[in-house]
């Protein structure tokens, strides 16, 4: 049913860090391989040795560049994937009940035998969370991997995302926003995590870590010279030098 | 928004189908036989025509029974329901037009309500997208009844009731038009608060796209992103006012009401009503543009 | 209401892991490839590899899209067309051979120096060159050349290691770290994963690099530095840190040879001063005598004078004290405030030394001096080919090991950390082996580290020995070869004409060579007896790359999941500054194709020919294939190419018989071996008896080789003096002044470019995302990062008045490009940068001729040329690193115009016929699980 769930019992996302995703592109090609063969249909590519090779991708890094008033220009490497909203704009609107968000967890999913890929969900979503898979016209977006996340089949350590576990930098962390106590509550506490584009009333579980202060070295303290070697000449700075063995 | 040719012929013709059913469920006219026949014909074929036309952009249509369940939240449920409660509802009705059954007609006002529902769920399908702002308006369902209205007015015979809305519709144009215009920046979302960069966090400044996070094109810039030359709204717009709105307005007003007549108003109408409808696609700017730097 | 799907995401993700390397970039991270009805379903990273410790790249990740890429080759080709016409027929590999037996047996016989074999980014150079070796010509080399030799020599000739497989940052206890420009492939999971635990702990990060994006967008302080400058401003941060006299003087003195003394005057004059047994020595201060270097409890004086002669470190005083080294000197070259050189000076002596860390670990050092603890600099550095891919770029290297060791942070926690088998010093290097006889080996390896004009690659008439002219006066420490020179050189017969151009996965047609126009041109050149320049070219490649075309005989390679392959302790391991180690490649699956392990290939080839190590006394191969080679080659008594289980029954680490089940036991470890150091030999490691013991029973010594870092070359003050006029062995007059400023036995910068009218500064980056050519035949890569921008700094767009979707006409001394501009502000304000090697030629890599690789696309290339213009005595002068011979493609400079909108990049060179046919879909992936 596409009614969204009064209260989920774990709210599962993740946390992004962007003073830290040096934009490498890792966790784009992790989903979209484990997708590949994971949760519903492959995520097919088309014309993918042609002019306009184009592929359904749930997970896509942007790029931004900052240019603050005065100092140096700031690149921004941006995840961008579903926040799995509370308030899920995607999931009321699907005709088909093929959207929805879990109970237990928060999720987000599209169960692929319902779906008749008439993309207004994708139109609801303000984050391009989900693209239309366009061999098999279902619509496809982050399950969070929920066929990782709860797979006994995979080691304990293992089960988190593909885009968190594969994340060189560890830029991405995963966890329950509903539990004051996580990893990713405390992180997004300490770093003042936020949502994208809170006024429109989604409630995103995502959060993201913004920059840390950029380009602001102490400039206050340079180092002292040992004595004016002009005046003492080069001997002088060597006795003093060397006095402090 | 990509202005999808199966979507335009949907809503344009669904809508004044399901407006020509309005009028023909509440009686005006109420031909009887071969007339009758003619008539309601003509407002089941652009009615179903449109629906059927929808089903070109589904990715799995032989799932469409599917689409029933979802009425508690989904307009596009609630339009799917409506509009086959619509036709269920007026069937009885046509077919006791056609074949002079005399049958009571009550359910044709209960069929003609279930008409401007649907055009209305249709409208709002549009319109509940607070990621469009362009449609997130009482302008768009607004509209949609207009227009059904002004076609169905016109497909029905109905001069003095096509007139005023052809002029009322010129008036929503207007009206959707100039605060359209405005809407996406009346949010004032750009791409610094769509990320929050820029805004939040100790590096402040102009925000803008460095790289795209793929050279290769993807769903949602051609679904979502769709580039309008400036050249040629003015004179679509110009279109969509005289042909949908002015000129039926004038023409009911100063032609005979004869069958030809309604016929030519009704062609001048549509090719105004695609025009509108496909700037009502074109122009409209999602959200997630603000992404990729393009809207 | 609610109900929602039952959903059971609990299922077996395939049948089977199988654990192998990785082969997407250089960078060589373990990986567990699942299985599904044999074939690969997904790749991700080994959480128990040292490498990767289970993270991934991109380009890792889509390793699935490499191994099922319609671009793979599929059988043996045989030119039967015009060279360059792609016209081929396949052939059997018995063919195969044949020819190339047919080619090179005469040549073994006569004049093995007529084969010039030369591989591109392989990763068994210790078996090539082997077999190049037994081959017996001295024309051998891989890629280094071109790519970073500036930076393993500067390093090599310094502290005995280098960065990336040499050594890396202190990542758990460093806290501050800085990083000069980066080749993104070189250490690429590493360093992501160290800069991630710097963040994670807050760790401020600096970045020194022209272009902002990356791992320098990441950096809390950016100083965006003027392309080849770094050496300037590393040695003003050294000059500010003499004059606050911030320095590691016990350090100094203990470790280096600051304290050694320089001859003053005479023939000898600039040496390091010897005794009467040859022996370097130091003043002790304790006894103001002299003292052996290395003798026990001696506490060497950086402050004597003995006779009339210096320390060494009297000389860098000297030197880096001089007010052309201050800030606010050099900040307008480098583009950089000199305040922040000031701050950044004062952060590296404050938390150097006001931040000490100390582990409470004891140690014995070489001296036999006992130490209770290990104290700590906790600053480190990185760097990569940004600073070494300049004519400046020895020095440049050089400066910032020396800035490392004024700091006393190499090889101490928290600074910078060598891996076996290094750190090692230069004597412990080969040098290089070259004469050439009919139908001999060559009488030991191709490449090593020059000590002396004596050792030069020189034959008795002066003339190069080797095609590439590495180990000349042109490049005395060119150590990794100079494969940019390899066809120039063959095309124009000098030093001599070859017969036979055997490459292996280098794209010399394309991407790899500077001026590819040119270089395609040499490749297909016919002389007036109409037979080709260069008369025969052998290409072994998994892949069809543009250099297929050019090829005569084509070997196909297999994919890396197809294959065994050795990373070796002999080569370049997969060490960690707290073990070695050492990995393998194996066959996670069979080839559909006929194509064979080139390695293989090559043994068999050496059988075919009669090798002598490859074959048995009756004539037989000696080696089945190259697992057979992996596990049965020994290389010297009790070490082969691998360390681990070692012995009959593989009990043995690092020495030991070959074990026949060895290959087994890495698969089953999950394709590596570690060997750890002991943790009283973690750091100190040149100097620490418990490691250098350690190295020994590790079999990376035969006997403990403890040193002292060279600040002072003396290796290359015998250059600069015989440049000087001074000893037989005597440059040519033209590269004398060259000679005198390059090989400065002292860390010294100098301007790289010659002085002209183009000033603007033309870069390249390696995307995180692709590496090389290789990216763009990968149908998830290539969706990424199919087509590349020439990105402009704000200044430079404004003045030209550039608009987006505008293109830039580019021009150097050489060439012309016309290519998609775009705007870009965290740039250096002088510098001008794109992607490297996405553009392609049309027809290969199985794309489409309108693939944006091949419209839109575009090379630096073109506007690089491997000569300089002539400065008017007649003469080109190589476009490399004089001292090294490294390739400087980021000297160079440029024009820029708006050339306004078009629709394709320029040059645009005609498509070449496909080896491979288009490629039309991808592979779907397997779906059943049939556990």
């Amino acid at each position: 049913m596409t009614s969204l769930p009064t209260h989920t019992e774990k709210k599962l996302g993740l946390a992004i860090d962007l003073d830290t995703c040096v934009g490498c592109q890792a966790c784009v090609t992790a989903c979209k391989g484990w997708n590949d063969q994971g949760y519903g249909a492959p995520l097919s590519d088309q014309d993918p040795y042609g002019a306009a090779p184009s592929g359904a991708f749930l997970n896509r890094v942007h790029s931004y560049e900052i240019t603050p008033p005065e100092g140096a220009a700031v690149i921004v490497n941006f995840p961008r994937s579903c926040l799995h909203c509370d308030d899920a704009p995607c999931v009321p609107v699907c005709p088909t009940g093929a959207s929805y968000k879990r109970m237990e967890d928060g999720i987000v999913l599209v169960n692929e035998d319902a779906c008749i890929g008439c993309g207004l969900c994708a139109w609801a979503c303000p984050y391009g969370a989900r693209e239309m898979d366009a061999d098999v016209g279902v619509m496809k977006k982050c399950t969070l991997c929920v066929d990782r996340i709860y797979n006994d089949h995979l080691p304990e350590e293992d089960r988190v995302p593909a885009c968190v576990r594969t994340c060189p930098t560890g830029a991405r962390h995963f966890g329950d926003f509903a539990d004051p106590d996580s990893h990713v509550s405390k992180l997004t506490a300490a770093r003042g995590g936020y949502d994208l584009m809170p006024d429109l009333g989604t409630r995103p579980t995502n959060k993201y870590l913004p920059q840390r202060r950029k380009d602001s070295p102490d400039m206050s303290a340079p180092l002292a010279p040992l004595l004016d070697i002009q005046a003492t000449g080069f001997a002088g700075w060597l006795d003093k030098v060397l006095g402090k063995i | 928004m990509h202005p999808a040719p199966s979507v335009i012929i949907f809503t344009v013709l669904a809508g004044i189908g399901f407006g020509l059913l309005a009028f023909l469920g509440a009686g005006y006219p109420a031909p009887v036989g071969w007339p009758a026949f003619f008539h309601w014909g003509l407002g089941y074929s652009l009615a179903v025509g449109g629906l059927l036309a929808s089903t070109f952009h589904l990715g799995n249509p032989q799932r469409f029974l599917r689409a029933f369940t979802q009425w508690r939240s989904s307009w596009l449920s609630r339009e799917a329901i409506s509009s086959v409660a619509c036709l269920l509802a007026l069937a009885p009705v046509a077919l006791s037009d056609w074949l002079g059954l005399g049958w009571p007609r009550a359910l044709g006002l209960i069929g003609a309500a279930l008409a401007l529902l649907t055009i209305f769920c249709t409208a709002m399908i549009y319109a509940q997208l607070k990621t469009i702002p362009r449609w997130n308006h009482w302008t768009t369902p607004a509209l949609f009844m207009a227009f059904a209205g002004a076609g169905g007015a016109i497909l029905a015979g109905q001069s003095a009731a096509g007139a005023v809305m052809s002029a009322l519709l010129v008036a929503l144009l207007l009206t959707a038009f100039r605060i359209g215009d405005g809407a996406f920046a009346a949010r004032a979302q750009t791409l610094g608060t769509a990320t929050g960069l820029g805004t939040i966090g100790p590096v402040q400044g102009a925000v803008r796209v460095f790289e795209q996070p793929h050279t290769s094109p993807n769903y949602l810039m051609r679904e979502m992103i769709y580039l309008v030359a400036r050249k040629h709204i003015r004179p679509l717009r110009s279109i969509a006012l005289i042909c949908a709105g002015i000129g039926p307005a004038v023409l009911l007003t100063i032609l005979p009401p004869v069958a030809w007549a309604f016929a030519t108003i009704a062609a001048v109408h549509l090719i105004g009503a695609f025009a509108a409808r496909w700037l009502f696609f074109a122009q409209a700017e999602h959200v997630v543009g603000l992404y990729y730097g393009q809207r | 209401m609610n109900t929602q799907p039952r959903l059971a995401p609990n299922h077996p993700i395939g049948d089977e892991v199988r654990r192998t390397t990785c082969y997407m970039c250089a960078c060589r991270c373990g990986i567990n490839v699942h299985m599904k009805s044999g074939e690969v379903a997904y790749i991700e990273g080994n959480r128990d590899h040292p490498i990767n410790k289970g993270v991934l790249c991109a380009k890792g990740a889509s390793g699935i899209m490499q191994i099922n890429a319609p671009s793979r080759l599929r059988a043996p080709l045989k030119r039967v067309g015009p060279r360059g016409s792609g016209a081929f027929e396949e052939i059997t590999w018995d063919e195969a051979l044949d020819l190339a037996v047919s080619w090179l047996k005469p040549l073994r016989e006569t004049a093995p120096e007529k084969l010039a074999f030369f591989t591109g980014r392989d990763q068994s150079q210790s078996f090539t060159g082997w077999w190049a070796q037994a081959f017996g010509t001295p024309n051998y080399a891989a890629h280094g050349g071109f790519c970073s030799v500036n930076m393993a020599a500067g390093g090599i000739y310094t502290i005995g290691g280098a960065f990336w497989e040499f050594g890396q940052p202190d990542w758990d206890r460093t806290k501050l770290f800085i990083l000069f420009g980066v080749a993104e492939d070189h250490d690429s999971n590493p360093i992501k994963i160290g800069l991630g635990k710097l963040k994670a702990r807050g760790v401020r990060v600096v970045g020194v690099n022209p272009i902002r994006t990356g791992y320098n967008a990441v950096a809390d302080d950016w100083l965006g530095i003027t392309p080849g400058t770094d050496g300037l401003l590393i040695l003003s941060l050294i000059h500010c840190l003499f004059q606050a006299g911030k320095i590691d003087l016990d350090y100094l003195a203990q470790f280096t040879n600051a304290p050694l003394l320089v001859v003053e005057d005479g023939p000898e004059a600039g040496m390091i001063l010897k005794n009467a047994e040859s022996q370097p020595f130091v003043i002790d201060r304790t006894t103001g005598q002299p003292a052996p270097w290395d003798a026990k409890s001696v506490q060497p004086d950086l402050g004597a004078v003995y006779q009339g002669n210096r320390t060494v470190f009297q000389h860098m005083a000297q030197r880096y004290l001089a007010p052309e080294y201050a800030p606010e000197a050099v900040a307008d070259r480098c583009g950089i405030p000199a305040p922040r050189i000031r701050a950044l000076a004062a952060d590296l002596a404050r938390i150097a030394f006001d931040e000490a860390i100390e582990i409470a670990q004891p140690w014995t050092d070489f001296r036999g001096n006992s130490h209770d603890k290990m104290i700590g600099r906790p600053v480190s550095f990185h760097a990569m080919r940004g600073i070494s891919a300049h004519s400046n770029g020895f020095q440049t290297a050089r400066a910032l090991h020396l800035l490392q060791i004024i700091l006393g942070s190499v090889e101490t926690p928290g600074g910078y950390r060598l891996k076996p088998p290094y750190p090692k010093p230069i004597e412990a290097h080969p040098t290089p082996h070259f004469t050439a006889a009919a139908g001999k080996p060559l009488a030991g390896p191709h490449l090593g580290y020059v000590r002396h004009p004596e050792q030069l690659a020189l034959k008795p008439d002066g003339s190069p020995a080797r095609i590439d002219k590495a180990f000349t006066w042109d490049a005395p420490f060119s150590a990794h070869g100079l494969m940019h020179m390899l066809i120039p050189n063959a095309h124009a017969g000098d030093p001599y004409r070859i017969d036979t151009l055997f490459l292996y996965m280098a794209n010399m047609a394309w991407n790899s060579s500077m001026n590819s126009g040119e270089v395609i041109k040499m490749l297909t050149d016919k002389g007036a007896d109409g037979d080709y320049v260069i008369p025969r070219i052998i290409y072994s490649d998994a892949y069809a790359s543009e250099m297929v075309a050019y090829a005569d005989l084509i070997l196909p390679d297999t994919t890396y999941m197809e294959r065994y392959d050795c990373i070796s302790l002999l080569d370049r391991p997969i060490s960690e500054p707290d073990a070695a180690g050492d990995s393998i490649r194996w066959p996670v699956v069979e080839p559909d194709r006929d194509v064979r392990p080139f390695q293989s290939v090559l043994l068999d080839l050496g059988a075919r020919l009669g090798l002598a190590p490859m074959v048995k006394e009756d004539g037989k191969p000696k080696f089945k294939d190259y697992a057979d080679y992996i596990q049965n080659h020994i290389r010297r008594p009790g070490v082969g190419p691998l360390i681990g289980w070692r012995g009959a029954d593989g009990s043995q680490t690092g020495r030991g018989d070959a074990n026949p089940n060895q290959l087994d036991r890495y698969i089953e470890n999950g394709g590596f071996f570690q060997a750890h150091v002991p943790a009283e030999g973690a750091f100190y490691k040149p100097w620490n008896m418990a490691y250098q013991d350690w190295a020994v029973q590790t079999s990376l010594f035969e006997s403990p080789q403890p040193y002292l870092f060279s600040i002072y070359s003396e290796p290359m003050r015998r250059f600069q003096a015989a440049a000087e006029g001074i000893g037989p062995h005597q440059p040519p007059d033209h590269l004398r002044e060259t000679l005198k400023r390059a090989m400065d036995p002292l860390p010294i910068w100098y301007s790289p470019y010659a002085e002209n009218d183009f000033t603007i500064h033309a870069l390249t980056q390696r995307p995180m995302d692709m590496y090389h050519s290789w990216g763009s035949q990968n149908a998830w890569l290539r969706q990424i990062r199919g087509r590349n921008f020439l990105y402009i700094p704000t200044k430079i767009w404004e003045a030209h008045g550039f608009k987006d979707g505008d293109y830039a006409r580019v021009t150097s001394p050489t060439g012309e490009i016309v290519v998609p501009a775009a705007h870009m502000a965290a740039l250096n304000e002088h510098t001008v940068w794109t992607w490297n090697a996405i553009g392609k030629r049309k027809g290969a890599w199985a794309l489409d001729d309108d693939a944006p690789e091949s419209t839109t696309g575009f090379l630096l290339n073109h506007l690089i040329s491997e000569l300089l213009p002539d400065i008017g005595d007649g003469i080109r002068r190589s476009n490399s690193d004089p001292v090294t011979g490294q390739a400087a493609w980021f000297d160079l400079r440029v024009k820029i115009e708006n050339a306004g909108p078009h629709v394709a990049a320029s040059p645009a060179f005609a498509p070449i016929s496909r080896a491979v046919p288009r490629g039309k879909t991808r592979k779907a992936p397997p779906r059943k699980v049939s556990q």
